[in-house]
């Protein structure tokens, strides 16, 4: 991956410092404009979004440089053109893989946040089971169930029969693996890729649960 | 005297005859990521982590006999990006779910990935179908999370004197097997008190009922990295 800055001029640029993160380059006045951030939940549970918000009031000095696209948080449908998109989750239905289509297509760098993301994570414990057993089981048979059906309105997403990480569908430029990663290890990751630094962990933030 | 001396990364390692690189190494202070090896055993030199460069050629340390005025690399970028992609291989040719695996923080496969700095599988996953046995009252054996190192076969046939395990199959076929006539651990007369019990360095054998005793933070690799936990080991 390249040193150079992914996000921001380097030339003329003028610093602002984000606190522990370092000096931040920011475009010149006349180009000045937010980072456009994009992020989504597919086969996850929000819980790397919940991390997310766990840094906390950094969020506000990250407000100063970011602004966001399609999030949970802002509620928007559907990615615009993104400088950065951050996914949470494998994949596990054909609505997964046109939502993450579509942020490959609109965002500069595409970011895997979370084990799920990274390699399916807790997900994939099903795939050695057959759909319809899996289905079956949740619906019919699992316990103070009565008269379970199984959903089936043309609206849902097709299920596949395995959860697979993100990479295996479009390229990754990134991965920030954990479950979730902590907050510290997110701001850090955010700050890297803000700052035009490639994106480091240290030892104790790196981990795989 | 002087003869019996191999140089590590530029280093002058000595060496007892008969020694292996590898315990020549860990006994100077010099740390080979290894998996597989475990000093107290037989070399098996099967994950090939501990691969290093001899006199201009590849082989495992592990079970490479040192011999005098040996030039050996180990600590290079190409070595450790190869360690790396062997790493990568062995997550994605098993089920290694670390977020509710019982060995995470004690692991050393995760471990070694941190050391290495994996961020991703990189490989295609396999999602292989493997067996849990938990028949045993006081063992669970998982084969989701086995990397075929082989310590249980080891240390059952060679510290219990017991055989309880063995291995089967070929290639991606591979797999541990466990001696009995019904092929379930529960009808074996393998103990918790055994060596095999507790030599695992993921999370396939697993004693029950004491999962996440050690909470996060004060596990094995939490604060220190495989090198230390191994060069401590060895007394380095």
């Amino acid at each position: 991956m390249s040193q150079k800055p992914l996000l921001t001029t380097e030339a003329a640029g003028t610093a602002c410092a984000l606190p522990d993160a370092g000096p931040v380059i920011l475009a010149p006045a006349e180009e000045k404009r937010k980072i456009r951030v994009a992020t989504c939940s597919l086969a996850g549970c929000f819980g790397c979004h919940t991390s997310f918000l766990d840094i906390d009031e950094r969020i506000l000095d990250l407000l100063k440089l970011i602004e966001f696209d399609r999030t949970p948080l802002t509620d928007i449908k559907h990615c615009g053109p993104c400088d950065v998109g951050i996914i949470e989750g494998g994949v596990c239905n054909s609505e997964n893989v046109h939502v993450l289509k579509e942020f490959r297509k609109n965002c500069k760098v595409l970011v895997a946040i979370g084990a799920c993301s990274v390699n399916g994570g807790v997900p994939t414990v099903r795939n050695n089971i057959d759909l319809w057993e899996c289905f079956q089981e949740v619906y019919h048979y699992g316990i103070g169930l009565k008269n379970g059906m199984i959903p089936n309105d043309p609206e849902l997403p097709l299920p596949f029969d395995q959860v697979h990480p993100i990479a295996e569908v479009v390229k990754v430029d990134y991965f920030l693996p954990g479950c979730p990663p902590s907050a510290d290890a997110i701001w850090k990751f955010l700050t890297d890729l803000l700052a035009g630094r490639e994106p480091k962990l240290e030892y104790e933030t790196l981990h795989y649960d | 005297m002087s003869d019996n001396t191999i140089t590590i990364d530029g280093q002058a390692v000595p060496f007892a005859p008969g020694q292996t690189i590898m315990e020549a190494a860990m006994a100077a202070g010099v740390y080979i990521p290894h998996l597989c090896h475990n000093p107290e055993f037989t070399p098996h030199g099967s994950c090939k982590l501990c691969t290093v460069t001899v006199n201009g050629r590849n082989a495992a340390s592990c079970t490479m006999p040192a011999a005098p005025g040996m030039v050996v690399q180990n600590d290079t970028e190409e070595l450790n990006a190869n360690r790396r992609a062997l790493t990568q291989m062995l997550f994605v040719e098993g089920n290694h779910v670390c977020p509710f695996c019982e060995k995470s923080g004690n692991c050393q496969l995760q471990a070694m990935g941190y050391f290495l700095g994996m961020m991703d599988p990189h490989y295609d996953q396999f999602y292989p179908p493997r067996d849990v046995d938990a028949s045993h009252p006081d063992i669970l054996l998982d084969l989701n999370r086995c990397i075929l190192c082989e310590l249980c076969v080891r240390a059952s046939r060679d510290v219990d004197g017991k055989n309880v395990f063995g291995v089967t199959g070929r290639g991606p076929h591979t797999r541990i097997t466990v001696n009995s006539a019904s092929g379930r651990l529960g009808d074996t007369d393998m103990a918790v008190t055994d060596r095999a019990a507790d030599v695992c360095p993921v999370g396939a054998i697993l004693k029950k009922r004491h999962g996440f005793e050690v909470p996060i933070g004060q596990r094995t690799y939490d604060h220190k990295t495989i090198k230390d936990v191994h060069m401590e080991e060895a007394g380095k």
